[in-house]
């Protein structure tokens, strides 16, 4: 009994003429995320594009309440707003962290960190565009390998930071990875998030039109593309079970995963990538599917 | 009820008697035993409320923001780098208009690694808008802590506040303390009130979004409003504890024998003890010195003291604090607050005490008596002292 | 003394940016007789200006960004990009 696009609410919380660019990946991701959680729902953002993108006071864009806060205490806010809640009494109130990849992996990692480990009641949105996008393009632990950012002239010279699986070892009862070139997955992702109790951790591909150089129209084809690459791979890890999700469980064959090659020429922060670095990408890809595999093959890794 | 407690304890025991209901701090020395005994508090089922160990100070403020914004009355405790690892928060707190309480136990920065007291940790949050104490007893700092929670609650101050207790001297001796009744400190804080402003899914607002040049001068005129009008509800609330408790601490200034002094010394926290004490000693002998205790440094009681130093002709401020390049706080700020007086006083900085080093009650005869023979035989005056201090 | 003065609170509104239609450069129009009403437009606007009446789609053309999302995920190539000149 999946979900279906005509049964999601047509009411919009996230309100057209914002700040953001052509194709931005957050918009459509905050839409998503109000359209699967509706409106009881408390957000905290941390500086990254969402902050700019609701707009200058007195005005927003969102018709849900925002918490701003600093780079790296978003999910520790959130742990105060949560427990103040429970504390309270008020528990059907989803609170989320809608935090970009520095928020989460870089800066904000200690405070996620230690949010996990406490347990705290919160789903974390980790909308990742691969760089810090707001302050102009610069590189993150979120980067892949190669992609040129404006501090990484010559390409990143490291791998991207594996920041679900970090999550899962913390032992959390959610951990998923999500595409904003899947809607439907991304919302049955957070509504059976909002269901569990306990630190919920979801990772949302992001791909920038701006940051990654590529036409504005492309923005779900370069994330889908991502998926059907294997590049990028769509799991859930539930109570420590890992579970490949539709249409990652049909490229557990690497014969069955489209070349990275189609998924690298899209994007301009890839261009001076020779055929060796090409090569390294698709090797760092494929190894990724071992590892998964191999979790997929424990059946309950925790 | 009257029993013997340690300054940790004491704001511990006035974090309970407030009902706060959100607590969230990182262990550091000298306040760790604030933290524990909140925690066997809400633990034993004492105190019905949150407290979510953190695992930093910076998160521990982060914490009480998003717990202040959803509704909670909220506390935390801290010290020297805790304190300054968490300065972001500090300013964001300050500038969100939210009435957090927190608790400094004032202690070294390093290097070198120091656990003893000085100021320069908590005066070093000076411009982050919130509001300040320093305390010079365990008693004045459980009855601090409570009046904090009102001072801030009020719907003419709406800024957070920190108290200041100094690191061993305060915080980990034990003295006889009067603990107020729960009933009686119930109908002196009622509930919190939801402002400036609370995270409510009926009534969605953005805090803080993008704000540009054109609109955001405005909210920190509204800030520094808010501190002048804190300077009235200071003393109405000590006023008001004070008919409860019959414990008044002077509101803004604690001034001992200064009716009929001529010379001032100016300090903040428990070492005013031994200049009250180094001044009765120095009456005995024929002086007339007398002692004003800074109770508050933020708001800076500027007119206060330019009334109280008017009829000094010599000022020993002492400073247990450093802006290196400068000098003693303490003392720039007394400065600015003399510079309107048509005579104005000799003012003399005593850096004194800093990294824990003891500040006597003789160091204090000394300066004093300094000073008056100073004064008399026409001498210049050292505008800087180091108190106590070894070969350098 | 109005709490919503003494620190910044924003009310929730449309074009928070302003008027964002005067972005576009290319305008989407929907092609009503290739429509599946499949709705995929409608869940992959960034910007939320692809408006859902029913099952039947339409442009917010006050602020659409013209962005081409719509156009280049549409299986029907039911929308067109046209030039704004």
């Amino acid at each position: 009994m999946s979900l279906k696009i005509k049964d999601l609410p047509i009411e919009e919380y996230w309100l057209p003429g914002n700040p953001s660019c052509h194709g931005c990946p957050a918009s459509l991701g905050l839409r998503l995320l109000m359209k699967a959680l509706g409106p009881k729902t408390i957000v905290v953002i941390p500086a990254c594009c969402s902050t700019i993108i609701q707009g200058a006071y007195p005005k927003t864009s969102a018709k849900f309440p925002i918490l701003n806060i600093a780079f790296a205490a978003s999910a520790a806010a959130a742990s105060g707003i949560v427990e103040t809640l429970e504390f309270k009494c008020k528990d059907n109130v989803n609170v989320v962290v809608w935090a970009g990849d520095g928020g989460t992996v870089d800066i904000g990692l200690q405070a996620l960190s230690g949010a996990a480990e406490r347990n705290e009641n919160i789903i974390y949105v980790c909308y990742d565009n691969e760089a810090y996008m707001n302050t102009g393009i610069q590189r993150s632990g979120s980067t892949p390998y190669g992609a040129w950012t404006t501090t990484t002239i010559t390409g990143k010279k490291e791998h991207k930071k594996d920041l679900p699986l970090i999550m899962a070892a913390h032992r959390i009862p959610y951990v998923a990875t999500a595409s904003v070139a899947y809607p439907i997955d991304f919302i049955a992702k957070l509504r059976k998030a909002s269901k569990i109790y306990g630190m919920k951790y979801i990772h949302l591909h992001s791909p920038c039109p701006t940051g990654w150089r590529f036409p504005s129209s492309k923005t779900v084809e370069t994330g889908r593309l991502a998926v059907l690459t294997g590049t990028w791979i769509l799991y859930e890890v539930e109570n420590g079970v890992f579970k490949l999700n539709p249409p990652s469980n049909t490229l557990i064959d690497k014969n069955r995963r489209k070349p990275i090659r189609n998924y690298i020429k899209m994007q301009g922060r890839f261009s001076h990538l020779t055929d060796k670095d090409i090569d390294e990408l698709q090797r760092y890809v494929d190894e990724q599917w071992e590892t998964y595999l191999k979790l997929l093959s424990i059946g309950k890794i925790y | 009820m009257r029993i013997v407690l340690t300054g940790n304890h004491a704001v511990a025991y006035a974090a309970f008697l407030s009902r706060v209901e959100v607590v969230a701090a990182y262990p550091i020395t000298p306040q760790t035993q604030i933290v524990e005994k909140l925690a066997e508090f809400i633990e034993g089922g004492r105190l019905k409320a949150r407290y979510i160990r953190v695992e930093s100070e910076h998160s521990a403020m982060a914490a009480i923001i998003g717990a202040s914004a959803a509704g909670a009355r909220t506390f935390t405790a801290t010290a020297s780098h805790g304190l300054t690892y968490m300065n972001e928060m500090v300013f964001w707190a300050g500038n969100a208009r939210l009435p957090i309480v927190m608790a400094i136990v004032c202690r070294a920065l390093a290097p070198p690694w120091n656990i003893w007291t000085e100021h320069t940790d908590i005066l070093a949050q000076r411009d982050t808008g919130w509001i300040q104490f320093f305390c010079e007893d365990n008693q004045e700092v459980l009855d601090t802590v409570i009046q904090a929670f009102k001072i801030a609650e009020d719907n003419r101050v709406l800024l957070p506040v920190m108290v200041g207790l100094d690191a061993f001297i305060l915080s980990h001796t034990a003295t006889p303390i009067d603990i107020p009744e729960q009933e009686d400190i119930d109908r002196f804080l009622p509930p919190r009130k939801p402002l400036p402003f609370i995270l409510d899914v009926n009534n969605p607002l953005t805090h803080s979004n993008m704000t540009y040049p054109d609109q955001t001068m405005e909210f920190r005129y509204r800030l520094q409003k808010a501190m002048e009008r804190a300077r009235r509800v200071i003393v109405e609330v000590d006023e008001e504890y004070g008919k409860l408790t019959g414990r008044r601490y002077g509101g803004l200034l604690d001034c001992y024998k200064c009716e009929d002094a001529d010379l001032g010394v100016i300090v903040m926290g428990s070492s005013a003890g031994d200049a009250k004490e180094a001044v009765d000693k120095l009456r005995d002998e024929g002086y007339k010195p007398g002692v004003v205790r800074i109770r508050v440094f933020r708001p800076f009681p500027k007119e206060e003291l330019k009334e109280v130093c008017r009829r000094f002709k010599v000022i020993a401020v002492i400073d247990r604090d450093l802006s290196p390049g400068l000098g003693g706080i303490l003392y720039a700020e007394t400065l600015t607050s003399l510079y309107d007086l048509r005579n104005r006083p000799i003012v003399q900085n005593c850096i004194a005490g800093l990294g824990g080093r003891d500040i006597r009650v003789e160091d204090f005869k000394l300066v004093i008596k300094e000073l008056y023979r100073g004064v008399e035989e026409n001498i210049e005056i050292p505008p800087i002292k180091w108190i106590g201090i070894g070969d350098v | 003394m109005e709490a919503i003065l003494e620190t910044p609170l924003s009310k929730p509104s449309e074009g928070s940016a302003g008027i964002t239609g005067y972005w576009r450069t290319f305008k989407p129009v929907i092609n009503r007789s290739k429509c599946m009403k499949c709705l995929l437009c409608w869940i992959y606007c960034p910007e939320g200006t692809v408006i859902r009446i029913n099952d039947d789609v339409d442009i917010n053309y006050t602020y659409c960004k013209g962005c081409g999302i719509c156009a280049n995920e549409c299986p029907a190539k039911a929308i067109d990009m046209v030039s704004e000149e």
